[in-house]
Formats: C-alpha cells, structure tokens, sequence
C-alpha cells in the first residue's frame, strides 16, 4: 500500500510541476479511448505516442484502443456502452452527430463545463469544420481528423489537351468541356477525363459537393429534413448524369471510390474528386506534375468537408467527462494539430496550427499541402440528418440508379425524398 | 430401463445445454425482440404486435434483398454443385499432375471470403482489371461490372461459384473415391457405356453426397455476405444486397436492431423452409447404402 501511495504521490507532484491547469482533473487517473484507422499512415503508433506523452505530461493514462473502421468505431462503441462498459470518449463520424443524439449517448461540451481558455480553444477552429459539430447552440464534439472534397488534376494530361494547367475551370461548363478534352477513347493510351465516385458510402460526400456548389444544401442544420427533390439539387444530379451522357467524359455507371487514387497515379483519368486526406500519398506517388483545386460550381465552386471529431459520452462520470476534454484539448494544441496533419495528410484542425514552424517548414516543401486550407472559408457540411447512415445509403442507391440510365434525375431524386421523409418522420417533432 | 434413459439424458445434457443456451434462447429472444418497435430519442417503442414484418414487406430494400437473394441461391448453388462434381470426375482420373489441379481447384476455397472480395474487386475493376482485359481481348467494349445495377449481381455470383466449387469438389471427389471399381467392371463386361454408367450407377450413389452439398450451398448462399461488405455494400441501387447484408445494414449501420430481428426471423423461416423440402422431398430418392 505504502509503494502505490507513494508513486502516486511522485506522479501527480510531476504533473502538477509540468501543468497545473490539467491536474485539476486528475482524480480520474485512467481513460479508455476508441478511434479508427482511416488513411494508410501509421495511425496506431502516432496516437499511441501521444498517449505516453501524455501518461508523461499529466500521469493520466489515456488507454486507446483501435476499433477498425468509421463503422466499426461506432458500432463497437455503441455496443459496448449499451453492455454496461465502454469507452468514455472515442473518434467518430462527424456526420454520425444525429445518430448518436437519437441513441441518447453524447453530451455537449458546455455541460461539460468550458472555462474562459476553453473557449478561446474552440474559437480557434476553422468554422467549416464547426458545420456538423455545433448544433443548436452546442458543441457536440471536437473536431480532430479532418477532410474536404478535392479536385486532382493531372497538369500534364492538362498542358497536353490544350488547357491551361495552372488555372482548373470553375465553372460546370467548362469543366465538363475541360473533360471532354481530356477524354481520348480511341487508340492508346486509354483515358477519361473525370471520374467522381458513386457507389455506397461514398456517393453521398461527392453528390454534397456538387450541390454546394449550385448553392444547394441537401439538409437543414437540425438534421429532421433533406432537400433531394428541389430543383437545385435535381439539376446537380442531371450535371453528373451529362458528364457521361453528354461530356462523354466518365464512365457510365458507378465508379468505385477504391479505383479513383489509382486511376489517376496510372494517368487513365485526368480528374478525379477525392479527399484531401489522399493528398500525402499522391504526393509521394505522382510521375507527373499535379495540383489540387475546389470543384468546380454553377457558378461559385464550393465543397464540403468530412472526417471525424472526438465525442464524449453521456455515461462516462463527470471527472471523467472533464479528463476527457482536456485530452481533446490537449490533443488539438496547435503543435500537436499540426503534427498530426503532417504526419497523417489531415487538415490541421485550428488556424493556429498554420503558424507553427513545424507547419510553414513542411507547407514551404510540399505547397499543395496548403490547398486544402485555402478551400476551408468556401466549405459546407457534409450530408448528416438523424439516421444518417441510411438516408446516405438510400439517397447513393438513388444516385447509381441514375447515373446507370435506370431512372431519370427527377424520378431518383423523388423517390429518394419520399423514402427519406418516411425515415426522418418520427423526428420532426423532438 | 429406466437407469438407461436417465444416463442417455445425462449423456445429451451438455450438448443439450449448448444448443439451447446459443442456438434456441438466442432465436426465441431474435423472435421476441422482433415484436417490439425502439423508442426514437426517449419517445414511443413498446409491444407492436407484427408491424416490423408488416413494414418489412413494405420497404422496397427488402423486397429487392429478398429477389436478389432467391435468384442468387437460384443460380450459384446449381452452378458450383455442377462445376464440383465436373471438377471431381476430371480431377479423379488417373492424369498426370492430378495433385496440382485437385490443389489449384481447391485454392479458392482456403482463402477467407474477405480477401476473395478485395482480390475480385480489382478483377472486375474498369480499365486495368483482368476481367476488363480479357473482355478487351475478344474484343468486347469496357464493361462496368460492379458500377452497373444489372451486371453487378452476376458478378457477385461469379464470385461466390469460383469460391464454393472447389470446397464441394472435395466431397465428391471423396464420394467417387468410394465408389467400388467393382461396379465399373462388371458395367464394362456387361457392355453399358460410359455414359449409362454414369446416369445409372455414379449420380444415384453420388446421391447422399448431392443432398448434403445442396444443403450446404444453399445455407451458404443466404449466410454468406463477406463479399458484399467488402466489394459493393449491397450497391448499386440496391442490385447486390442480400438478406444478411440487409440485416446487418439495419441492425448495425442503422440501430434499428427490432427490424433487422424480424429480416432474421424471415431469414431463418426461409433457411429452414428450404433445408426441409431438400431433406423430405429429396432425401426420399436418394440411394443410400
């Protein structure tokens, strides 16, 4: 007994020494923590690194354990809790917010408690990344792995099809004529000018592109309504449908998301929409000169973004919810923001982050690492209503059924506000 | 007697015990769980009575996992349980490098589901994929396998033969090893060809076998989905998803955990259906020795 009080005692005389401000939490002395792997970077070792640093920091041992994918975080979390245990805290979906409000399993930061210096944090972060996080008033979690919507382009496939490379169209226009020019189906080497993804999971984050950038949310902030068959959005989905039908410049039918990176590195699609979370690896893995733009819109280019933020749960104790959201905060710390997106290609969460010097050495040699950041002040929300998984899935499968010539736009996009207004009915009125 | 029954029970008990603690509680608290509605956010739930299957018959999603699983199970287990007993007779002769092709028909099968979905994906995928390139080379256009609604179910079937084949091949070949060479002399010196030896002699013996490797595939092809998760998630517009995929979909992507109870309930309904009819209907005609 007389050993571990004594360890103790050193431990939190440590921390207390290294930073008071944490300690003052530090009755709870242990968390567990879930998150996924999501990019192909050594996600794993990185947070485990930050966790002894931690241990290190504040003598909280911050316990995290992979749980496989987006999916797989939640369903194990989900699990996991409703079974007496689990995770106080864990990295999830920023679209699953609604989700996870209607399984009654989060709770908002300010009843968690936010002191002066916490607000200052969370106005550090950039506002896109606040769009499915602060509802209603509250900060439903902590943005931490985050994405856009980005368009790569192939400056070489661009100089030789007479375009200009340094200037990507932004318009829907010309960037379907842009593709048509990059389009040769004849002779050798094959190629297609664009490629855009549709099938399951991905299809819904490319199609809110698109329809912000004809000015056309597909949700409201509240997540009780989706705007599928207004004509705005029927129009972005017969601008998809033309970029095979009339451009001639995509495949007909879905493409998968999986193919696209590759498509574009082998040099048989000239543009390809795909997460700014590729950008490290395409950097690597380039032959020819490249550049990252915002899709292009009718008439302003916008996107959205993705990714996942920290939520903390409703069952953890109060001590513990508070341990928990200062290792959030001490996890999104501007040197740690930006290690984070050096080492693993997301977007640094704050603008502070940009100033470090970790940050402007690495920008300085990878240029195209800053785009992303530059897209930030013209992006949306992705789409996220309660019951989010399936309304994403049914509004895809209404996508594919167009983009095959199954259905018209219209007819798709109909049928897909009916089948998700009968879905989101029950929560009309919460 | 007595003495005797009680030991034979206390024999059966622990496997008894096993069997209803994870087979029959589980399906009684599926089929108990699947008449009651979730609470939405703290409102409603409770006692629904069958509103859940009712609502199911109504979801267009599950009306095409239902078409889709029927006419999957239509084609695969016929295609794969042919294709093994074909692969079995060649495979039996005495040729040479029959250790090579038995190993090679059977590869498939020692792979998990998982990897035969990622390896399958980029077969079917568009341009560089192999399937494209052999397509190319008879000189069909590109062909978008997965991506298109009407392709992507027999490609997924395609799939599930390449890997079920070679596992029923090892039952047949087992089966024709059985079979006395006896029989084949005395057909010989009676004078019937080959072909009469093998309708009247070889398939009638090889009934026992057929019925459990029609038993097996057909359970195979409702409680298989590996493939599905990794390749298309039951995409595009719906064309490959399956009724497990469909329960999986709705109990752990979208919570509704009393829905996805009652697809399983249909689904186990429909298992044992079909296992009854295989093993009443046809298991009178089979030939066992």
């Amino acid at each position: 007994m007389p050993e571990i009080r004594r360890r103790t005692l050193i431990g939190s005389t440590a921390a207390l020494l290294a930073a008071p401000a944490i300690v003052r939490a530090a009755e709870v002395k242990e968390l567990s923590f879930f998150y996924p792997v999501t990019v192909s970077a050594p996600m794993a070792t990185i947070i485990e690194g930050y966790c002894r640093q931690y241990a290190k920091e504040t003598g909280v041992t911050v316990k995290a354990a992979y749980a496989g994918t987006y999916p797989d975080a939640l369903s194990k979390a989900v699990t996991a809790i409703r079974g007496g245990g689990g995770p106080q805290f864990s990295v999830m979906l920023t679209s699953d917010i609604h989700t996870l409000q209607a399984l009654d399993l989060i709770v908002p930061l300010e009843e968690i408690g936010l002191d002066k210096a916490a607000e200052t944090w969370l106005a550090s972060f950039w506002p896109a990344f606040m769009f499915n996080t602060r509802i209603g008033g509250k900060t439903w979690s902590v943005p931490f792995q985050r994405s856009t919507e980005i368009m790569l382009y192939n400056k070489a496939a661009f100089t030789k099809a007479g375009l200009d490379p340094e200037r990507y169209p932004t318009d829907w226009k010309a960037q379907g004529e842009a593709a048509r020019k990059l389009t040769n189906r004849k002779g050798s080497p094959q190629t297609w000018g664009i490629q855009m993804a549709a099938d399951i999971t991905s299809g819904h984050w490319t199609f809110g592109a698109l329809t912000a950038g004809n000015n056309q949310p597909l949700m409201n902030n509240a997540g009780t309504k989706v705007f599928f068959d207004v004509p705005k959005t029927i129009e972005t989905l017969d601008y998809w449908v033309s970029l095979s039908k009339t451009y001639q410049a995509t495949p007909s039918g879905v493409t998968y998301w999986s193919t696209l990176v590759n498509n574009f590195l082998r040099g048989e699609t000239a543009i390809i929409m795909t997460s700014s979370g590729n950008l490290a690896y395409v950097t690597q893995n380039a032959k020819f000169p490249f550049d990252a733009a915002l899709p292009a819109g009718n008439p302003t280019p916008r996107t959205v973004v993705g990714g996942g933020n920290v939520y903390i749960f409703k069952h953890a104790s109060k001590p513990e919810q508070q341990a928990a959201l200062r290792f959030a905060q001490w996890l999104t710390t501007p040197e740690r923001a930006a290690d984070w997106s050096i080492r693993t290609g997301y977007i640094a969460v704050t603008k502070t982050a940009f100033d470090t010097p970790a940050m402007k050495a690495y920008i300085a040699k990878h240029p195209v690492a800053a785009r992303p950041k530059s897209f930030l002040p013209v992006a949306w929300g992705e789409l996220s209503t309660y019951q989010d998984a399936r309304i994403q899935t049914l509004i895809e499968n209404h996508i594919d059924a167009a983009l095959a010539g199954k259905a018209t736009p219209e007819a798709a996009m109909q049928a897909a506000q009916k089948e998700a207004e009968a879905i989101l009915r029950p929560y009309q009125h919460l | 007697m007595e003495e005797r029954r009680l030991g034979g029970w206390l024999f059966v008990l622990p496997a008894a015990l096993f069997i209803f603690a994870f087979t029959n509680l589980p399906l009684l608290a599926t089929a108990v769980t699947s008449l009651y509605a979730a609470p939405i956010a703290g409102h409603g739930g409770g006692f629904v009575g069958l509103r859940n299957y009712l609502d199911l018959l109504a979801d267009p999603g599950f009306r095409q996992s239902l078409v889709n699983n029927l006419l999957y199970a239509a084609v695969t287990v016929p295609a794969a349980m042919v294709l093994a007993l074909a692969m079995a007779l060649g495979v039996n002769a005495a040729i040479p490098g029959r250790a090579f092709l038995r190993l090679s028909f059977f590869l498939p099968t020692m792979l998990p589901m998982i990897a035969v979905g990622a390896i399958w994906l980029f077969f079917y995928t568009p341009q560089y994929g192999l399937v494209d390139r052999l397509t190319r080379l008879i000189g069909m256009g590109q062909i978008n396998w997965l991506g298109d609604p009407s392709t992507a179910l027999p490609a997924m079937m395609a799939v599930a033969i390449w890997k079920e084949a070679g596992f029923f091949m090892i039952f047949y070949l087992a089966a024709l090893q059985n079979i006395s060479p006896q029989l084949r002399e005395a057909a010989s010196l009676e004078g019937a060809s080959r072909q009469y030896f093998f309708r009247r002699v070889t398939l009638p013996l090889l009934g026992p076998t057929t019925l459990f490797v029609a038993v097996t595939a057909t359970i195979s092809a409702f409680c298989v989905v590996d493939h599905v998760v990794e390749m298309t998630q039951g995409g595009p517009d719906n064309a490959t998803s399956l009724l497990l995929y469909y329960v999986y979909d709705t109990g752990f992507r979208y919570w509704n955990v009393n829905s996805a109870a009652a697809a399983t309930i249909v689904l186990v309904l429909i298992l044992a259906a079909l296992a009854a009819t295989l093993f009443g209907l046809v298991g009178r005609r089979v030939h066992y020795r």
